[in-house]
């Protein structure tokens, strides 16, 4: 029991991250009908973000504190929201008005871009991020028998929460949020109705992005593990999660998030029972990608919505 | 006017150096007796494991760099030519292709990781370039061909050690294994570690898997936590293994874990920390080994890089000197003499200790135990082969070692190896 639960808290850990980046990935395709393949490597920006600030400004060798870790999330939010609002006007706004294909070629294109350039800068040498939680030598808090949750597994579910739930409150409760509604409904009419298109599709790369930083930084406080291609899995698997919950559909891509994470880990934990070995925690992502395509295209919570002609 | 003549002029000369080169490059090849000696070092300077390919290049230019000093061998200077295959195995066996078809090297040194240099070393094979890999120590690396060499232990001896250190050492009966399901290097120790395991009396637990490059292994660290070994072996690269580190104690996991030479790399502490403090690994030397030899090895490494060499970094250093060795013997560069030098080669005192190669083209020599503690690999024990006197093999790399001379003279490559004992082997060895 206590290894079940324990699965269940590692699944859903690595799942939250999943979710910050799947929201990402379902907020532009709400809005533009855009998959922005370029988006697993703004999550990698964003943790390099992180470890740059946490380098240039002392705070790396300052030792585990909260303070550093909250001024280096907020200053890897804001350079990834800065880099998705510059890859939207400069790569995918000037083809918007092309076939969707030409800018799915695009968000590739910039994808392999963005990943060479680091490549090609600072080696593809894994790097360390600061450990700020001083995860490495705290005991984790005991649950019950052998369950266990460390310090930076109850920092990541609480921030990606409240990440979350902001999230749901700009888009629901702002002005802004209301116009991003309107263009994700019709982007024509809400021209019309006097909305600056331009800005708002702007505000939600950087949103996206921000959250994909959030979720690079977090997830380095747990693997502090980076690398210039970190994105390129772990943006496939969340995007697996956006299409699982309902591509478009915000609490489906949070939702999306969790249940990959956690049929990950569950694969690794208990597949061998039946037959999987652990080393097919990647494939299972994909096998379920094929297996919603086929059985319940709009996803989860996805409403099939029928296209206006 | 003035600049069209300038760029022609540049171009004329950019053409010429070239031609120069080339002529240059086949030229040494062909007379074997004259000209400089060209040497080609490949290993990932720029990918996941680039620490490994940084760390052996420094190695290997440090003995150039003293060989070179020294006159060179035979009065001929020693040039090497680098290449990074980015620690990819198709990668890895192109750069090998262009060194031995195009810049025509006399010989090849490289890689450190296994799955590397079994895709290279089929190109040095097939070119008839003698390729010493410095530290891979899959056992099949060297039986691609018998240009094939090698100057570190293998894998089963390996395995071996920890095996018995845990068994005898920290008295474990129970281990669980974590290893890197897509590395012939990993898998190797992992065999090898279960089979010494079970004939000690020991029992494996439990068994999980990862793939390079994977960021979160709590999975399969919750499922051996639930199994409560003793100790867990993790035969993987530093990447990897610093995070399992930090992820073991976030599961509050107690039992040590055991690695092997894939943990050695100044970047393990920084991703793993204190996390790592109590973990032990099996390795080629220690940089605590008090014989001079070494401690002037340390002392030029460290001067010259800014930091302490790991065993990669002695390895790549003792392979060229190895080299080096065997062409002064062979008297020349000729591939096939210098094949059979290299294949003759015995008791030659390196840094990581006695040099052997024995018919397989593999070497045989003690391993150490390290424990990590605080940032530091603390020197633990040495385990020998089988049949191997630990006293002979501390003799005969103490004091006479070539390295251990005064800066003023230092032996290009040592004092070379008794003739009567290098007589034994080459004929088993070329027969293969």
């Amino acid at each position: 029991m206590d290894t079940f639960v324990q699965q269940l808290i590692n699944g859903l850990n690595v799942g939250a991250i999943y979710a910050l980046i799947a929201l990402g990935y379902t907020m532009v395709y709400g809005i533009l009908r855009l998959i922005n393949f370029a988006h697993g490597d703004v999550y990698m920006v964003g943790a390099f973000a992180g470890f740059y600030i946490a380098l240039y400004a002392g705070l790396a060798v300052a030792g585990p504190s909260m303070l550093s870790l909250t001024v280096v999330l907020l200053g890897a939010m804001i350079i990834a929201a800065v880099v998705g609002m510059i890859i939207e006007r400069f790569a995918y706004r000037p083809v918007r008005k092309y076939s969707r294909m030409t800018t799915l070629i695009m968000a590739i294109g910039v994808s392999l871009l963005i990943e060479n350039i680091f490549v090609a800068q600072i080696g593809a040498t894994p790097r360390a991020f600061p450990d700020f939680l001083g995860s490495q030598s705290q005991p984790p808090y005991h649950l019950f028998g052998n369950a266990a949750i460390s310090k930076a597994q109850i920092v990541i579910f609480l921030v990606s929460i409240a990440l979350m739930l902001l999230l749901q409150w700009i888009v629901f409760k702002t002005k802004v949020g209301t116009a991003m509604r309107a263009v994700s409904f019709n982007l024509n009419s809400a021209k019309l109705m006097g909305i600056n298109t331009d800005a708002i599709i702007s505000l939600t790369f950087a949103i996206g992005s921000a959250l994909a930083a959030a979720g690079g930084v977090l997830t380095a406080q747990y693997n502090p593990n980076i690398d210039p291609l970190m994105g390129i899995l772990t943006g496939l698997k969340a995007f697996v999660a956006a299409v699982l919950g309902g591509i478009g559909n915000i609490p489906g891509a949070v939702l999306g998030g969790l249940l990959i994470g956690a049929a990950e880990t569950f694969v690794v934990g208990y597949g061998q029972h039946i037959g999987i070995a652990s080393t097919y925690r990647d494939a299972v992502a994909f096998a379920i990608l094929i297996l919603v395509l086929l059985l319940r295209p709009s996803g989860l919570l996805g409403s099939t919505v029928q296209e206006k002609v | 006017m003035k600049r069209t003549i300038l760029a022609l002029l540049l171009i004329t000369t950019l053409f010429a150096s070239f031609a120069c080169e080339r002529r240059n490059g086949s030229g040494t090849n062909v007379s074997d007796g004259s000209g400089e000696i060209v040497v080609g070092y490949y290993g990932d300077l720029t990918g996941r494991t680039a620490s490994f390919g940084q760390s052996t290049k420094n190695g290997v230019e440090l003995a150039v760099d003293e060989i070179n000093k020294a006159g060179g061998v035979m009065g001929r200077k020693v040039r090497v030519i680098v290449e990074d295959d980015q620690g990819e195995p198709n990668k890895a066996a192109t750069v090998v292709s262009k060194l031995v078809n195009q810049d025509k090297v006399h010989a090849v040194l490289g890689e450190v990781a296994s799955s590397n240099s079994l895709a290279a070393a089929p190109k040095a094979q097939e070119a008839r370039v003698p390729m010493i890999s410095p530290s891979s120590t899959n056992p099949n690396v060297t039986q691609v061909g018998d240009y094939i060499f090698r100057v570190c232990f293998i894998d089963p001896f390996q395995g071996d050690v920890m095996a018995k250190f845990a068994s005898k050492n920290l008295k474990a009966t129970k281990a669980a294994i974590l290893y890197d399901f897509n590395s012939d290097y990993s898998r190797g120790l992992r065999e090898f570690f279960t089979r010494s395991f079970k004939a000690l009396g020991g029992q494996i637990v439990e068994e999980k898997s990862y793939t390079q490059g994977d960021r979160d292994f709590s999975g399969q660290l919750t499922a051996i936590r639930s199994a409560n070994p003793d100790v867990i072996y993790v035969p993987g690269y530093y990447g990897e293994v610093g995070v399992i580190a930090n992820q073991t104690k976030q599961l509050g996991i107690k039992a040590p874990l055991l690695g092997g030479d894939g943990w050695d790399s100044p970047q393990l502490w920084q991703l793993g920390g204190a996390a790592l403090n109590g973990d032990y690994i099996s390795n080629h030397y220690s940089v605590d080994d008090p014989l001079p030899a070494v401690q002037k090895f340390v002392a030029d490494y460290k001067q010259r890089f800014q930091m302490l060499p790991d065993a990669l970094a002695a390895l790549g250093y003792d392979s060229m000197k190895v080299l080096a060795d065997a062409i002064k013997r062979a008297g020349g560069t000729d591939s096939a003499k210098l094949r059979d030098a290299i294949a003759q080669t015995s008791n030659f005192p390196g840094i990581t200790g006695s040099i052997t190669i024995d018919k397989d083209r593999n070497t045989v020599k003690s391993a150490v135990v390290l424990k990590l503690q605080d940032g530091k690999f603390v020197y633990d024990t040495t385990i020998y082969p089988e049949g191997m006197t630990p006293p002979a093999t501390t003799s005969a790399a103490s004091p006479a070692a070539g390295a251990a001379s005064p800066a003023s003279s230092p032996a290009t490559a040592g004092p070379p190896p008794s003739p009567a004992k290098a007589g034994a082997s080459p004929g088993s060895g070329s027969n293969r």
